[in-house]
């Protein structure tokens, strides 16, 4: 209905300043802010707890619809020799870091997307074909995008996919929460097969209160810090691990909104529109007093004397 | 008698021969791109999802094109009528300069059929957004500026084939209907034209704020925008006078050094601001730190200053301002050191996370930007050819134009 109006109101806008006018006045998508629930959802990796089975990546293909081998192939553990990132095909990726403290044991890192509490991809993507819903997941919208990866370049923890090979409906994937999907189902798909439980779902508060505990109780293994608590603001995915994130490859992030400084500058630049209706009046007024008076052939004249004068040149 | 008239010259040349083969070249990858996807002909991957063609095309190609905006601003906002001579061949660059770069976008991005969308489809909080929506009304506003020199061209002269030839009559007067409303709102377009690029041409800097600690500090400040709009100004005139030297040499045409000397005495004020906010903004980061460690990075940002630094001395010489060649070479080193910016900020300074393989733009990507650019070039040289753009000493003309109508040729773009 929103867009309706305002598709309305853009026909209606009658000459360049006006439209102007209009662009700027759209009001921010700030559904982060309006509508986050308090029951918003939070999920816990505990690194700790994880094997590296591998068996959320399966499952997580199997419910977007995306071939995959038979769960069997999925034992393999020559993969982990190289570190993989999120790619069009897997839209989440394990990773397996060595652990100083037990070789035998080595970690093992889920990464998807963190569905940020101010997601960097809904502020900056172009159409507003990012949306954060209510219960805190960041979804795509398909209808909307026009394949332009900004939100690519914006994502801190560069998340989101592209389809580079595909020349017609190429998709950004990344992981949906199993929007979807929980339509019906209470978990997410790789919460639901996670066959250790290294992957907790819940509501947001209680999972950074599990955390906390865990760390607690388990001091002598963790360290003191949930990655995701505060970084870039808040993520929903979170971590608690035995060793310094940074070397789990989970880039070091500072805690505030990735799109701040971006949107306070564009808002800034807009400001209800006074800063372009000021200059536009003000280049008006310059225009309208330098203007040539009626009678005044200067520029010919003007002109001569310059050819004379380029002549020499 | 100084007046706009269409350039009588050979089309081919062998240098134009040279531009046909690039621009072929670029097409074949284009093809390429639009069968096979972006992955097919581009270095581009899930790390580095902007290339060359944003870089180059796209972030380089609007501030290039920035000639349009500040000569008007000169010329016709403050009505300063000396200049008047290189008005239109700087609207004709960013007209065309613009639909490269729309070009560029369509090819760049992923869902081209979707292009339209942001038309509908808004979202204040995005930089790209802006910048989309601004470049899309200023080119609209550039091809409304245009018009009146096809008016010119064909009222009056309007020769259609012999089958429609009755159409001769109405369409002269449709010309005419045209011009006559266009003479009455033009202020309207070239100051909107103005506000617009200022827009859009500082949020193109927004665009990589929100890329965060990906940027290297070295270019990741929050005053990026102030500096693209800075760098855009000054980047206009060299652009011009580039432009106007090379086509008088082109076309063997005296070159207008009465005007673009005195654009070229404007310079070293016009660069100084912009290197002042530069240096000031290394300082009072305190990011100067990371060229210490003289890495490719370091030598990038080293490069595109000095590329800023030495025109800044060089315009400050009456002697060069003067001299064909010394103001050619001074405006290159601007268009170099903008380019240079550009392709740092929008290319060498994004630096993602774990990386395996660092970009490089790929043959294909280089054919399609390099075709663009020659395209761009062919177009312009039938442009320049068939309307009248540059300003030449066609007094023949003039004293005929006089004969037909008492009040002179119309000059009012």
């Amino acid at each position: 209905m929103k867009n309706q109006n305002r598709r309305d109101f853009l026909k209606t806008a009658a000459g360049i300043g006006a439209s102007i006018g209009i662009a700027g006045s759209v009001k921010p998508a700030k559904a982060s802010e309006k509508t986050l629930s308090d029951d918003r959802f939070g999920i816990l990796v505990d690194t700790d707890v994880c094997v590296g089975c591998r068996h959320c990546e399966w499952a997580c293909r199997v419910a977007h619809n995306i071939p995959t081998p038979d769960l069997d192939t999925y034992s393999d553990n020559s993969v982990f020799k190289e570190y993989r990132r999120t790619d069009a095909s897997s839209l989440t990726v394990v990773n397996e870091f060595e652990n100083e403290k037990n070789s035998a044991m080595p970690v093992h890192v889920k990464t998807q997307c963190m569905h940020c509490e101010h997601p960097a991809c809904v502020s900056a993507c172009i159409v507003g074909a990012f949306s954060k819903l209510e219960d805190g997941s960041v979804v795509w919208d398909g209808d909307k995008c026009i394949g332009c990866r900004y939100c690519m370049v914006a994502c801190p923890f560069q998340i989101p996919t592209y389809d580079y090979d595909r020349s017609i409906d190429p998709q950004i994937r990344k992981c949906d929460l199993c929007f979807e999907k929980r339509k019906t189902e209470k978990l997410p798909a790789c919460v639901n097969i996670c066959p250790n439980e290294a992957l907790l779902f819940g509501k947001r508060d209680d999972i950074v209160r599990i955390a906390k505990s865990r760390i607690k109780r388990k001091y002598d293994v963790y360290i003191d810090h949930i990655y995701g608590e505060k970084e870039i603001g808040g993520t929903s995915w979170m971590y608690i691990a035995g060793k310094d994130f940074e070397k789990l490859k989970l880039p070091k992030l500072n805690y505030s909104p990735a799109p701040g400084i971006s949107e306070s500058i564009q808002h800034g630049i807009f400001a209800y529109f006074v800063p372009p209706v000021t200059l536009y009046a003000l280049l008006g007024t310059i225009m309208w007093i330098t203007r040539k008076k009626k009678g005044d052939d200067s520029e010919i004249k003007d002109e001569t004397n310059q050819d004379k004068k380029g002549g020499a040149l | 008698m100084m007046i706009p008239w269409p350039v009588k010259h050979r089309f081919l040349t062998p240098g134009v021969f040279v531009l046909i083969l690039i621009a072929l070249n670029g097409l074949v990858f284009l093809g390429i791109r639009f069968i096979s996807g972006i992955g097919a002909v581009t270095n581009l991957n899930d790390y580095t999802p902007w290339g060359l063609w944003i870089g180059v095309d796209v972030g380089a190609g609007v501030a290039l094109a920035a000639g349009g905006f500040t000569s008007a601003a000169l010329g016709h906002i403050m009505h300063r009528e000396h200049y008047h001579a290189i008005v239109r061949p700087a609207l004709l660059t960013a007209m065309l300069g613009y639909t490269f770069v729309a070009f560029a976008v369509f090819t760049d991005i992923g869902r081209f059929y979707y292009i339209w969308h942001p038309l509908i489809m808004w979202n204040g909080t995005s930089a790209l957004f802006e910048v989309g929506i601004c470049v899309m009304i200023y080119m609209s506003v550039l091809y409304i500026e245009f018009m009146p020199i096809v008016t010119e061209r064909f009222i009056g002269r309007v020769d259609l084939p012999d089958f429609i030839s009755f159409l001769n009559k109405p369409v002269d007067r449709f010309l005419r209907y045209i011009d006559s409303r266009l003479a009455l709102t033009m202020f309207i377009f070239i100051i909107a034209g103005v506000v617009l690029s200022t827009l859009h041409q500082s949020s193109l800097g927004t665009l990589m704020v929100i890329a965060g600690q990906k940027m290297h500090p070295l270019w990741q400040t929050p005053i990026l925008p102030l500096l693209f709009l800075l760098s855009a100004i000054a980047v206009g005139f060299p652009m011009i006078m580039f432009e106007s030297l090379l086509a008088s040499r082109s076309f063997k045409i005296k070159p207008e050094m009465h005007i673009l000397s005195r654009l070229g005495v404007m310079m070293s004020p016009i660069l100084g601001v912009y290197i002042a906010a530069k240096i000031g903004d290394l300082f009072i980061r305190e990011t100067f730190k990371y060229i210490a460690p003289l890495d490719g990075t370091a030598w990038m940002f080293i490069v595109e200053m000095a590329l800023i630094i030495i025109p800044f001395f060089l315009f400050l010489s009456k002697k060069i301002t003067n001299s064909v060649l010394g103001l050619f070479i001074a405006s290159a080193f601007v268009i170099a050191g903008v380019l240079v910016n550009r392709i740092n900020n929008f290319v060498v300074a994004y630096r993602p996370f774990f990386n395996p393989v660092e970009y490089f733009p790929s043959f294909g990507e280089i054919s399609v930007t390099l075709g663009c650019i020659a395209m761009l070039v062919l177009v312009y040289r039938a442009i320049v050819m068939i309307f009248p753009v540059i300003t030449q000493d066609r007094k023949d003309v003039y004293n005929k134009m006089i004969e037909l109508d008492k009040s002179g040729p119309r000059r009012w773009i």
